[in-house]
């Protein structure tokens, strides 16, 4: 459920960064006036043992195959939604960074999808309210296979939504969801099969840790509410700030969606980009090349919120041609150029 | 991620990279991080139908990669291994994007278009973060967090799980040799073992967690996490961010190969 930077956008990778720090603010507040600070050693081995755990193949019965877990539910079940966000999003960025699993700019939208809705909305909503009576190993099983379906689903629909307001791919929306949720409907009943036996055992083996945990912190209305205003408000206030700064005239039905949600496709002409183009045109030199006529020529759009396409002709592909390879292999001469300095100078060196 | 040795391998290779003195490893943590964030957002701004414009933004990498001495093909292959997805959700495009272009005599779909621009993009963006990382190891980032206020709580828990990955693996692998001497014939973890095998771990973990805390306190911990000396940013620290933020807007404003091809055929023609 990764996603990578090369398919969003930088005003909704923008707007998810602002989300999940409004959470992660509002998570290290709690956890810091809640909790005792031996909690913080627990998650950092906690966020380790997430890590290798996802490296153990659990055979699934009956189908041949195997599958491993996310691990953001039994993150929630044993630390607690607010320490169980901030373990996950410490994964994801180690993942991120060494392992190239999901991108920096989409950290925000990863970090959202796998641990907002898990820890936020599935745990408090379903997880609590299934296991509020009693222990036992059918209701750990019932309430574990619920929340990790419905925390995928909702983070499966997230990557869904977050790919189609980027605008970077061609997939429609019902052909994109068609291929998420099913998925992750399979995903969520490994997860919930994996979390629940590892839950049960833990239970018979340490009550007191799912105790602890569980009497810990409870979420009451109040401060989900806070939550979820804050987060919106981020999402809200940043992609409106980001999408002014790019300039605001998105066009097309699909798009009429971020129109309302205040974001708009950083693509889009007027504005800053008018400015700057019209900064292009008067600091160009060659004006009469093809090259500067692109910028002026009336895009073919197809009225569906396409972004201009540039206009092809023999004179801009030829010199987009020429350039471009040019460019690449000037990119591999000063490469090539630096490196082969280097090795002379340690040569002389040594 | 399937292989743990693998895992741990490449988390070993990264930390060894970032421990070497070049122009760029010297290169103050905050200024890496500011433009490694600039860069990709110049990156993933472009529009899905621009590929000659991305290309003077390889620029970026393959100068830090020649400076800090980095080896290519670890690099490569970690592009290589993340790419399924990308090509996978990609390939679509040209399926989905049935108008045409003729080029050079030829019709293609637009779909190969925006399908080469993604493939380029992510090639750029994960060279971008391996980069930082290969340059900066995660401690002095961390430092550079620290730096921009991120919580401290959050920098010494993610340097916590940083710094136990490797050990916990180690132990997931042990525990997995140790199971699959006992188990022959199968491909993964029966269904009877899940809870047993994953909740041992998983209280072992507590345990640990436990003994480094207690070890933590006896070495004076006091709630905060001393990651030694950063040196302030420096003049030249400075010239580094802001000659390829000045660049990285150059050629987000100006279609550079277009710009240097027309110069080219126009003086040929």
């Amino acid at each position: 459920m990764h996603m990578a930077d090369a398919l969003i956008s930088p005003v909704v990778g923008g707007a998810m960064w602002a989300a999940t720090a409004g959470v992660a603010a509002y998570s290290i507040k709690k956890v810091q006036t809640e909790m005792d600070e031996k909690k913080i050693p627990l998650m950092g081995v906690m966020g380790a043992f997430i890590f290798a755990s996802q490296m153990i193949n659990f055979t699934i019965p009956a189908t041949g195959s195997s599958g491993h877990i996310g691990g953001g539910l039994i993150l929630a079940i044993l630390l607690g939604p607010y320490a169980g966000f901030l373990t996950i999003a410490s994964v994801l960025a180690i993942q991120a960074l060494f392992f190239a699993d999901g991108g920096l700019l989409a950290y925000g939208c990863n970090v959202f999808n796998m641990g907002f809705f898990s820890c936020f909305i599935a745990y408090p909503l379903i997880y609590k309210v299934l296991m509020k009576k009693e222990y036992s190993t059918k209701r750990i099983f019932l309430a574990s296979v619920l929340t990790a379906v419905i925390g995928l689903q909702l983070g499966a629909f997230g990557v869904v939504l977050e790919t189609l307001f980027s605008g970077k791919t061609e997939l429609p929306f019902g052909t994109f969801v068609l291929l998420m949720q099913p998925i992750h409907l399979a995903i969520g009943v490994v997860e919930g099969l994996v979390t629940a036996a590892i839950a049960t055992y833990i239970w018979n083996a340490r009550p007191e840790i799912m105790e602890k945990a569980s009497s810990g912190e409870t979420i009451g209305n109040i401060s989900i509410k806070k939550v979820v205003a804050g987060l919106v408000a981020a999402a809200v206030v940043t992609g409106a700030g980001l999408s002014w700064f790019a300039s605001s005239n998105p066009d097309g039905l699909e798009w009429a969606m971020i129109k309302t949600a205040g974001t708009a496709e950083l693509e889009a002409t007027g504005g800053l980009h008018q400015q700057l183009s019209d900064l292009q045109s008067k600091t160009a030199f060659l004006p009469d090349y093809s090259f500067q006529a692109n910028e002026d020529q009336p895009e073919q759009s197809t009225g569906e919120g396409e972004e201009a396409w540039p206009a092809v002709d023999g004179g801009t592909s030829t010199s987009g041609l020429v350039g471009g390879s040019l460019t690449l292999i000037l990119a591999a001469l000063v490469g090539g150029g630096i490196s082969l300095m280097k090795r002379r100078k340690y040569r002389i060196n040594s | 991620m399937a292989n743990i040795a693998d895992s741990i391998y490449n988390m070993r290779l990264l930390d060894d990279l970032a421990r070497q003195e070049t122009v760029i490893h010297k290169l103050h943590p905050l200024v890496k991080l500011l433009t490694t964030v600039s860069y990709l957002t110049v990156v993933v701004s472009f529009g899905r139908y621009e590929v000659a414009g991305l290309l003077p933004l390889f620029f970026y990498p393959v100068m830090v990669l020649a400076l800090a001495e980095l080896p290519v093909k670890p690099i490569l292959l970690r592009i290589l291994l993340v790419s399924p997805f990308i090509i996978g959700i990609g390939i679509l495009n040209p399926v989905f994007d049935q108008q045409t272009f003729v080029l050079a005599g030829r019709e293609f779909s637009r779909g190969w278009v925006t399908f080469l621009s993604i493939l380029l993009k992510s090639g750029l963006t994960v060279t971008a973060a391996l980069l930082l990382i290969a340059t900066t190891g995660m401690d002095r980032l961390a430092g550079a967090l620290r730096i921009l206020k991120v919580p401290r709580v959050f920098v010494l828990q993610l340097l916590l799980t940083y710094r136990y990955i490797s050990v916990l693996m180690e132990e997931v692998a042990r525990t997995l040799r140790a199971y699959s001497l006992r188990a022959p014939k199968q491909k993964g973890v029966h269904r009877s073992a899940w809870g047993s095998l994953a909740g041992q771990l998983l209280l072992r973990t507590f345990d640990r967690a436990q003994r480094i805390y207690e070890a933590m306190c006896l070495r004076g911990f006091s709630g905060e996490y001393h990651s030694g000396e950063i040196n302030k940013i420096c003049r030249w620290d400075w010239a580094y961010l802001g000659g390829w933020v000045v660049f990285f807007i150059l050629a987000r404003t100006y279609n550079l190969p277009l710009l240097i091809g027309s110069l080219l055929t126009g003086v040929i023609r």
